[in-house]
């Protein structure tokens, strides 16, 4: 029976399931492009000092927040699952969870800042 | 003897249904350390300016170590992805090869990020100099953690792939790999924005 499990069989099946699921090699370049693109606007505009703090801080934030993207979409495939997307559910309470902790704490421990 | 009545091809797909069962479980894995890393993230940010009159981020951070290791970083999650389209192809040597370049970039990463580590340990700035550095090494030195554990994950993957070559199973494992590793790279790049662009700034 363990045999069976091996790849040797139904692979006509498994191919026509998953076809539209794996990417290809112009989308993951694209992805790891798009990708270095992102982390070098950041770079050149820390490493120049070319904006204020605000901006830099701003501009950072952005490009990262749109790698994160880039990366879910070209290389984790997150839109391609088949059936009810549970992983994008997780994720959105994770994120849910994660911009709770972080917002929550930066701005609660601002107030602490002004006793010092 | 009633498993014969159970056809290869049934038998299959339940086998890749229960394997993607254990992918999207996997998926409930990273987010749980997505949570860690936030709460990891959220302690940094508060106890960035908290230096106990040591050194900050700006004197201590040196730009092209962290600037090579993020495009190390970078092309290996690519390159994870290039093995992954081979896994696909049923191309055994092609994703083996890529997953090894993938472990290379991934020990590169490694070596840079502990030289760091030594580098400033030999300074005096160690986990016990100031909360900021308490925070900078159990953020980074967490996601290092993880970076080492997936090589050598890697390896024991490969090892299986030598031994029983592209099968559901291994496929499944592989697909998951691939995912922790896209992942740590997203990490990073938050890394990179939060505590290394923003400490040179």
């Amino acid at each position: 029976m363990g045999q069976h499990s091996t790849d040797s069989h139904g692979h006509g099946h498994d191919h026509g399931h998953h076809e539209e699921n794996h990417g290809s090699v112009k989308s993951y370049t694209i992805g790891y492009i798009v990708s270095l693109i992102l982390t070098v606007i950041p770079m050149v505009i820390v490493f120049n000092d070319m904006m204020s703090r605000t901006g830099t801080i701003i501009v950072i934030l952005v490009t990262a927040i749109a790698q994160l993207l880039v990366q879910m979409l070209f290389f984790m495939h997150i839109k391609d699952e088949k059936g009810p997307r549970y992983n994008l559910m997780a994720l959105s309470l994770g994120a849910l969870i994660v911009i709770t902790i972080v917002g929550g704490s930066v701005w609660i421990m601002s107030f602490n800042s002004y006793t010092q | 003897m009633a498993h014969h009545i159970v056809s290869p091809e049934v038998h299959e797909h339940h086998t890749q249904e229960q394997e993607d069962l254990k992918t999207a479980g996997f998926w409930l894995f990273l987010v749980s350390d997505v949570i860690l890393f936030g709460t990891l993230f959220a302690v940094y940010v508060v106890l960035v300016g908290h230096t106990n009159g040591g050194p900050t981020g700006k004197e201590l951070f040196e730009i092209p170590g962290f600037v090579t290791s993020t495009f190390i970083l970078l092309t290996s999650s690519f390159t994870s992805g290039l093995a992954l389209l081979q896994m696909h192809a049923k191309n055994l040597k092609g994703l083996i090869f890529w997953l090894v370049v993938t472990i290379l970039l991934g020990g590169a990463f490694l070596f840079i990020e502990i030289e760091e580590f030594l580098t400033l340990v030999h300074e005096g700035a160690t986990i016990g100099t100031s909360a900021f550095l308490s925070a900078f090494f159990a953020l980074v030195g967490t996601h290092g953690i993880h970076v080492t554990l997936g090589i050598f994950w890697c390896i024991g993957l490969i090892i299986q792939l030598r031994k029983h070559g592209i099968t559901t199973v291994t496929k499944r494992k592989i697909t998951n790999f691939s995912l922790y590793w896209h992942f740590l790279d997203v990490v990073w790049i938050f890394l990179l924005t939060v505590v290394y662009l923003m400490g040179v700034m």
